[in-house]
């Protein structure tokens, strides 16, 4: 017994940004001019991005609720039929109340049980793992899972390293019981050692009696040591995939599409290389939306199957790795 | 010995002469190397030694990958 993703969808800012659009911003923020400028071939060569998705005022919440619709009405589920509420971020609305409630409020999943989970872009392999467990016991019937994110609030739009990269977005599956488990293996795991290279939404523990320096607007910006993030990812987004196949006695052969994290074009281009496979069978989209930290697998995998490229029996890798640091690899038969 | 392939190895991937690279290049700023840069680097001096190398951002300065190399080896002996 297990569980099985029965709908996929998202929704996503309309506004996009091209990287002309953003580099201009940049420069204007920054004093650059002529060739120390950034245009899209500066961000492109870095990143592989040539635009993103931003909020022109939704919130994290709204996006989350706009995806769960669409897996509701795409799977003819009723909202009341709902028995749990997932959602991974790292920038929710608030600390509390956590997202999960605010979409169960939005889509009125009266029965479900909600809530939040942060491992920022593992996050929703996380989510997935945990909702299985529900669903695959029979706790729950029916999950919605969602990845949602606006990076745009803790984004430091003068730091031209970190402020190219981000996106928004929001994407939810539904998964239900099922007789047999669509989840073949996973590997979940963290390096908390390694907490301090990626942080967002630092809240100091400013009071009334300490003296401690409340919040700062900048607080909330995202900070990357770039080369142990990357460092971190190649190795063990590599290691990770191999390991999971290996438990199931599965090659790279075995599988149709691996989804990774969007983050960069040259981490997937340099795992591909690690593992000695064509970069085709990586599946990317963040040329288009960036990365959207939680949110971007469920966005990669909702465009798979509305292209209808996935097929049942189709097999499937899942590959999150993130702040935390944390990683989360799941292989999937469709 | 260790120095000479780590420079070697960075030349490569850089483009820059061997005999502009010193134990006192600044990974960074003197390579004009960004993240993934230097982290191909790396990966290539861990590839040559056999080594994990956990804390990359400790190598500042060539130097400091000729001693954690050194030091990473010696572990392992």
């Amino acid at each position: 017994m297990g569980s099985r993703i029965i709908a996929t969808g998202a929704c996503l800012p309309e506004k996009a940004v091209s990287n002309e659009e953003l580099g201009k911003l940049i420069n204007e923020i920054n004093g650059l001019e002529g060739a120390e400028g950034i245009d899209d071939q500066w961000v492109a060569k870095r990143s592989g991005i040539h635009e993103r998705r931003i909020v022109t005022g939704e919130n994290t919440s709204d996006l989350a609720a706009g995806a769960a619709q669409q897996v509701l009405s795409r799977s003819g589920t009723a909202a009341e039929d709902i028995d749990l509420i997932i959602v991974a971020s790292c920038t929710p609305d608030y600390q509390t109340p956590n997202l999960g409630s605010m979409v169960q409020r939005q889509i009125g999943a009266d029965r479900a049980v909600c809530f939040g989970i942060s491992a920022a872009c593992s996050g929703f392999i996380f989510a997935l793992s945990v909702a299985d467990k529900y669903v695959g016991s029979g706790l729950a019937k029916k999950a919605i899972v969602i990845g949602a994110e606006v990076l745009s609030k803790a984004t430091d739009w003068s730091d031209k390293n970190t402020c190219v990269l981000f996106g928004d977005g929001a994407a939810a599956v539904l998964i239900e019981h099922s007789e047999t488990q669509a989840i073949l293996g996973e590997e979940l795991g963290s390096k908390g050692s390694k907490s301090h290279v990626l942080t967002n939404g630092y809240f100091p523990a400013a009071n009334a009696f300490n003296g401690v320096e409340p919040m700062k607007v900048e607080d909330a910006y995202t900070r990357m040591d770039g080369l142990e993030v990357f460092s971190f990812a190649v190795k063990k987004l590599s290691s990770s995939i191999m390991s999971v196949l290996d438990k199931e006695g599965l090659s790279l052969d075995d599988i149709k599409y691996i989804v990774p994290h969007q983050a960069n074009l040259r981490i997937i281009e340099a795992v591909a290389k690690r593992l000695g496979t064509e970069q085709d069978k990586f599946y990317v989209n963040l040329d288009r939306f960036g990365n959207t930290s939680s949110a971007s697998i469920p966005i990669a995998l909702n465009e798979l199957n509305e292209e209808g490229r996935l097929e049942r029996g189709d097999r499937i890798v899942l590959a999150g790795f993130g702040g935390g640091l944390t990683w989360g690899t799941m292989l999937i038969e469709w | 010995m260790i120095f000479r392939k780590i420079r070697d190895i960075i030349a490569e991937r850089t483009d820059i002469d061997p005999a502009n690279i010193t134990p006192d290049t600044n990974m960074k700023e003197d390579l004009q190397a960004d993240s993934l840069d230097l982290f191909q680097i790396i990966s290539d001096i861990e590839d040559e030694f056999g080594i994990d190398i956990d804390s990359p951002s400790d190598i500042v300065y060539v130097s400091d990958a000729v001693e954690m190399v050194k030091r990473l080896l010696e572990d392992e002996a």
